[in-house]
C-alpha cells in the first residue's frame, strides 16, 4: 500500500531522516514510534506531502509521490494538534472540508454521534477544548472513507471514554481492509492495535516487525521495557 | 468550484468576522466621517487621506498579513492533508486576506465620501484614484508579508523584517532618494529619478497620486522627460503595470518558495 | 430688363451722391451684394460719405487691402466673408467714428516684416468693431495710436503652431480710452497684448489657448481687466513694468509649463488683485519687483505653486485669500521678507483654534522646506508628497532654518473664506 524507499531528509544542517526503507501492506496497523526527534513525524508528513524529501522515493498504491495531490483523497489525517481558522464555526468548517472533497454523499459520521459533537456543532472553533479540537480531527480523519488512516498520536489529550471509542474505531476500520498508520508514546495502546513497529531511531530504523517479535529480540516481556533496551544499546 | 475559490469563501468568512477586520474598516470609516466633518473642503480632506493611505495600509497590511499567515499554519497544515494542490491553497489564503483588507479600507473610505458627494463633485476622480493606490497597496504588502512569513519560520524574525521593509519603503527610501539627488544634483537626473521611484511601491502609489494631486506643479518642472511621463496617459500607464509587477512578483515568488516548503 | 433697370438705379444713386455731395447729418444706406449691382466693398465705400452705413451681404468677398478712410459703418448681413487670400492686411481704418459689424474676417496673411492684421485701427477715434468673427488672421484687431474705441463680442480664433507665425488677436499700441468686452480669442500668439495704454478696459473676455500669454500687458498705467477667463495659454498673462493696474474677477485656469503663470507680475506698483480665482496652473501668482500690491479675496485652487514671491517685491498685503490644495501655497528665493500675509485661508493649515475665534491660534508659515529644496534640486520634486518631507517640513517648521522667519500668517483662518 504505501513503500518508502531510501527516504532521506534534512533541516538546515540537521539530518533528520538518513534512508528509510520500509512498506506498509494494506490492511494492516504500524506504528511508528522513536524517542523524540527521531523522524517520526518527518516521515508522516512526508507521505502526506507537507515535507518535501531530499532523496528517496515514496509510493502510495503504487504510484510515485511526484508533487501531485490528488493521492490524498484515499488518505484521512489526524493531527497531533490542530487550529483551525479562529472566527469559523464547527459546522463551517466541517462543511468546508466536505467542500474541499466535493461532498461525497456518503460521509462516515459515526465518530461524530459517539463524541456528540453535535453539541459544539454551532461554536466558534476558537471555544472549542483541546479535547474538542482532537476529536473533531479524529472525525475529520476519518469521515471520508479512506483507504489509508494516518494517525498522530491519536489518543493524546481524549479522555479514556472517547479514547476507547477511537480505538474501537481503528480496529473496526483495519477490519475493514483499512491501512491504518500511527504513532504513539502509549504503550499499552501500541500493544493494543498494532501488528507491526517501525522503530525510529537517529533518522533510521533499527526494528521493524510484530509487537511480540520486538519483545522476543530484546528479551524483555514489557513492550516498554523492549524498547528501552534498544534506546540504550544505541545510546 | 475551483479549490482557490472553495478556500477564499471559508477564508472570508473567517476574515471577515475577525475583531482587527472590523477594528481597520471602522478606522477608516471614523477617519473618513471625522475629516469630512471637521476637515472643511474635499479636498483637504483627500489629501489628508493620502498621507494615511500611503503610511498605513502598507503597515497593516504587512503586518497583519505577517501575523495572520503564521497563525494559519496549523490549518494550512490540514489543507495541505487534504486532496488540493498547494498552489491552489496559497491562492486561496493570499485573496482570502488581501480582499477582505482591500474590501475593508473601501468601504470605510467610500461609505462618508458617497454621503457627502464626493461621487458628484471635482474631487471623484482623486477619491477613485485613492481609493485604487490603497488596494493596489493592500495586495502588495499583504503579498510582500507572505513572501516573507514563508520563508522564515521564526516568527519574531518574519515580524521584524516586516516591520524593517515597511520603515525602508515608507520612510527611508525617500531620504535615501534625497541624498542621492543632492549627490548627483549636477547630472541629469530626471530619468534615474523615475526608474528610482518605480523601485518602491509606496512611491508609485504616490505618484500616481500625484497625477492627480499635483498634476499643475509637475507640469511646472523644465524636465522634457518629467513632461512626457507626467502628461497623458504615459506616466498613469508605467505606474499602473509597475504596481502590478509589485504584487505579482512578492506573491510569484512566495509561492514558489509554498510549494517547497516543508511544513 | 433687370440689368436696364440695374444701370438705371446706379445712375440715380449717382444723381444722389451729386445732388446732396458730402452734406453732413444725412447718411444713406449702400448695399453690396456677390450679385447686385454693388459688388464690393471698395466700390461702396468710393461711392459712400462719412455717416453712411454699408451693408454688406452674405458671400465670399476678396478684395484684398481694404482702406477704410471714411467715417462708415460697415455692417454684415448674414455673415459675409471677406477674404484676405493669406495676402497682406484685410481693413485698415484710418477715419474715425467707423463701425465694423457683423462680419467674417479672415485669412490675413503672415508676414515677418509687416504686421497685418484682419482690422486695423490706425491713430483714429471712437470707433467700434463688433459681432465679428476673425478667422486665421495673422494679428486679427490692431489698435495703434487710437483711443476711445470699443471692440466688443469679437470671436477671433488663429490655429498658429510657432511663436513667430502667429500675431496677436487683440493688439494695442500706444492707445487710450479702449475698452475690449466680451471677446473670445484663441490660436493667437499673444490672446491680448497691451503696450503703452492708458486708460484701457478688459472686461468678460476669454482667451485661452493661445501660443505665448493670454494677455500681455507692459508699460500700461491706470487699466482695469475684470472678469476675464485666462486658460490654457501657454504663458498665462504677463503684466509688466505699469503702475495701478486693477484686476479684479478674473479666472486664471489651467496655464502649465514650467514658465507659465496664472499671473506674472514683474515691477508692478500700487495696483490690486482682487476677487480672482487661480485655478490648477503651474504657477499661480508669480510677483518679481513688485510693490504695494493688495493682492485680497482671491482663490488659489490646485496650483502647483500658489504664490511665487521674490524677495526684491516688498510691502505687498495678501489677506483674506483661500488657498486650497495647492502643491506649495508660497515659495520665495530669500530668507527675508517684506511683504504681509495675514488672514488667509490655507488648506495646508493643521493648527487649532482653542478660543473659537475662527482664527488659528499659532501662525502658519506658507513656505515649506521642500519649496526651498526644489528649487535648489528640481528633481526632487518627485518626492511631493512623500512622508519623508513631511517630516523634513514638520521638523523646518516648528525650528525654520532656511525658510523665511517673518513669512507667515499670523492670523489664519480656521474655515474657507466665502
Amino acid at each position: 500500500m504505501i513503500r518508502i524507499v531510501g527516504l532521506e531528509k534534512s533541516f538546515k544542517k540537521l539530518e533528520v531522516l538518513k534512508g528509510v526503507h520500509f512498506e506498509i501492506k494494506p490492511g494492516t496497523i504500524t506504528a511508528i514510534i522513536g524517542p523524540n526527534g527521531s523522524g517520526k513525524s518527518t516521515i508522516i508528513k512526508t507521505i502526506l506531502g507537507l515535507v518535501k524529501p531530499d532523496k528517496g522515493e515514496i509510493f502510495v498504491k503504487e504510484q510515485k509521490l511526484n508533487g501531485g495531490s490528488s493521492y490524498k483523497k484515499a488518505i484521512g489525517y489526524m493531527p497531533q494538534s490542530a487550529r483551525f481558522p479562529e472566527n469559523l464555526k464547527l459546522d463551517e468548517l466541517i462543511g468546508m472540508i466536505k467542500d474541499l472533497r466535493h461532498n461525497p454523499a456518503d460521509c462516515d459520521e459515526e465518530l461524530f454521534t459517539q463524541f456528540e459533537l453535535e453539541k459544539e456543532f454551532l461554536k466558534p472553533v476558537r471555544t472549542l477544548s483541546g479535547g474538542t479540537r482532537q476529536k473533531v480531527n479524529a472525525y475529520i480523519a476519518f469521515m471520508f472513507n479512506p483507504d489509508i488512516l494516518i494517525l498522530d498520536e491519536p489518543t493524546a489529550g481524549l479522555d479514556p471514554i472517547s479514547s476507547s471509542f477511537l480505538k474501537d474505531k481503528i480496529l473496526q476500520e483495519k477490519e475493514n481492509g483499512k491501512t491504518i498508520i500511527l504513532t504513539s508514546h502509549i504503550m499499552s495502546e501500541l500493544e493494543e492495535l498494532s501488528e507491526k513497529i517501525v522503530f525510529l531511531l537517529d533518522g533510521k530504523i533499527c526494528f521493524e516487525g510484530s509487537a511480540d517479535l520486538l519483545r522476543i529480540n530484546t528479551g524483555e516481556d514489557k513492550l516498554e521495557r523492549s524498547i528501552a533496551q534498544i534506546m540504550k544499546g544505541h545510546a | 468550484m475551483d479549490g482557490t475559490a472553495k478556500i477564499l469563501k471559508f477564508e472570508l468568512q473567517d476574515v471577515l468576522r475577525s475583531k482587527w477586520m472590523i477594528l481597520y474598516a471602522l478606522f477608516f470609516l471614523l477617519l473618513t466621517e471625522g475629516l469630512f466633518r471637521f476637515g472643511g473642503n474635499q479636498s483637504k480632506v483627500i489629501l489628508s487621506l493620502m498621507n494615511i493611505v500611503l503610511i498605513i495600509i502598507p503597515l497593516v497590511s504587512i503586518v497583519f498579513g505577517t501575523m495572520y499567515l503564521y497563525h494559519s499554519r496549523e490549518f494550512i497544515e490540514l489543507l495541505l492533508s487534504q486532496p488540493i494542490e498547494r498552489k491552489k491553497i496559497f491562492w486561496g489564503v493570499y485573496s482570502g486576506l488581501a480582499i477582505p483588507l482591500s474590501a475593508g479600507f473601501v468601504l470605510g473610505v467610500s461609505i462618508p465620501s458617497l454621503m457627502y458627494g464626493i461621487h458628484t463633485s471635482q474631487e471623484a476622480g482623486m477619491m477613485g484614484m485613492l481609493i485604487v493606490a490603497g488596494v493596489f497597496l493592500t495586495f502588495i504588502f499583504v503579498a510582500l508579508s507572505f513572501s516573507i512569513s514563508i520563508r522564515y519560520e521564526d516568527r519574531l524574525k518574519g515580524l521584524g523584517l516586516s516591520i524593517l521593509l515597511w520603515f525602508f519603503f515608507a520612510i527611508m527610501y525617500d531620504g535615501i532618494v534625497l541624498i542621492l539627488i543632492y549627490t548627483f544634483g549636477d547630472y541629469p537626473l530626471e530619468k534615474a529619478m523615475i526608474g528610482v521611484s518605480l523601485l518602491n511601491p509606496i512611491d508609485i502609489a504616490r505618484t500616481l497620486l500625484l497625477l492627480q494631486f499635483d498634476i499643475s506643479a509637475l507640469m511646472g518642472y523644465t524636465g522634457a522627460v518629467f513632461h512626457k511621463f507626467f502628461a497623458g496617459w504615459t506616466g498613469m500607464i508605467i505606474s499602473v503595470v509597475f504596481l502590478m509587477l509589485w504584487v505579482g512578483i512578492p506573491l510569484f515568488s512566495g509561492q514558489r518558495i509554498f510549494n517547497r516548503k516543508d511544513f | 430688363m433687370k440689368d436696364n433697370f440695374g444701370i438705371r438705379l446706379t445712375g440715380f444713386v449717382l444723381l444722389l451722391i451729386f445732388c446732396f455731395g458730402v452734406s453732413q447729418g444725412y447718411s444713406k444706406d449702400l448695399h453690396v451684394k456677390p450679385d447686385g449691382t454693388m459688388r464690393s466693398i471698395k466700390q461702396a465705400l468710393l461711392l459712400s460719405n462719412n455717416g453712411d452705413r454699408i451693408i454688406i451681404y452674405a458671400g465670399r468677398y476678396t478684395e484684398g487691402n481694404i482702406i477704410v478712410d471714411k467715417s462708415v459703418s460697415l455692417i454684415g448681413k448674414d455673415n459675409p466673408v471677406i477674404d484676405g487670400e493669406g495676402k497682406g492686411e484685410i481693413f485698415t481704418v484710418t477715419a474715425n467714428d467707423v463701425i465694423i459689424d457683423g462680419l467674417i474676417i479672415q485669412n490675413a496673411g503672415i508676414s515677418y516684416v509687416q504686421e497685418n492684421a484682419g482690422i486695423r485701427l490706425k491713430e483714429i477715434e471712437r470707433c467700434i468693431i463688433r459681432n465679428n468673427k476673425l478667422i486665421r488672421n495673422f494679428f486679427a484687431i490692431y489698435l495703434a495710436k487710437s483711443s476711445d474705441c470699443l471692440i466688443e463680442n469679437n470671436e477671433i480664433q488663429s490655429a498658429g503652431t510657432t511663436e513667430s507665425s502667429s500675431g496677436n488677436g487683440i493688439h494695442l499700441w500706444s492707445c487710450r480710452k479702449i475698452t475690449i468686452k466680451d471677446n473670445t480669442i484663441t490660436g493667437h500668439r499673444d490672446g491680448i497684448y497691451f503696450e503703452f495704454v492708458k486708460e484701457g478696459n478688459i472686461i468678460g473676455n476669454v482667451s485661452e489657448h493661445n501660443l505665448r500669454y493670454g494677455l500681455h500687458f507692459m508699460f500700461s498705467d491706470s487699466c482695469m481687466y475684470s472678469k476675464n477667463i485666462f486658460r490654457d495659454n501657454s504663458a498665462g498673462v504677463a503684466v509688466m513694468y505699469t503702475k495701478s493696474v486693477t484686476m479684479t474677477g478674473n479666472t486664471f485656469e489651467h496655464n502649465w509649463g514650467p514658465s507659465s503663470y496664472g499671473i506674472l507680475l514683474k515691477d508692478i506698483s500700487d495696483s490690486e488683485i482682487t476677487k480672482n480665482v487661480f485655478i490648477g496652473n503651474s504657477t499661480g501668482l508669480y510677483i518679481e519687483g513688485s510693490i504695494r500690491m493688495k493682492i485680497k479675496n482671491n482663490e488659489f485652487i490646485r496650483n502647483g505653486w500658489a504664490i511665487k514671491l521674490m524677495a526684491n517685491s516688498y510691502a505687498n498685503i495678501f489677506s483674506e485669500n483661500n488657498f486650497i490644495g495647492n502643491s506649495f501655497d508660497v515659495a520665495t528665493n530669500s530668507r527675508s521678507n517684506f511683504s504681509t500675509f495675514q488672514g488667509n485661508y490655507w488648506s495646508a493649515y493643521s493648527g487649532y483654534d482653542l478660543d473659537r475665534d475662527g482664527v488659528g491660534d499659532v501662525p502658519f508659515r506658507p513656505v515649506t522646506l521642500f519649496s526651498i529644496i526644489t528649487q535648489q534640486q528640481p528633481a526632487s520634486l518627485i518626492l511631493l508628497r512623500s512622508f519623508f518631507i513631511s517630516i523634513l517640513d514638520v521638523a523646518e517648521k516648528m525650528i525654520p532654518v532656511l525658510t523665511p522667519e517673518t513669512l507667515m500668517d499670523t492670523k489664519p483662518m480656521m474655515r474657507r473664506i466665502l
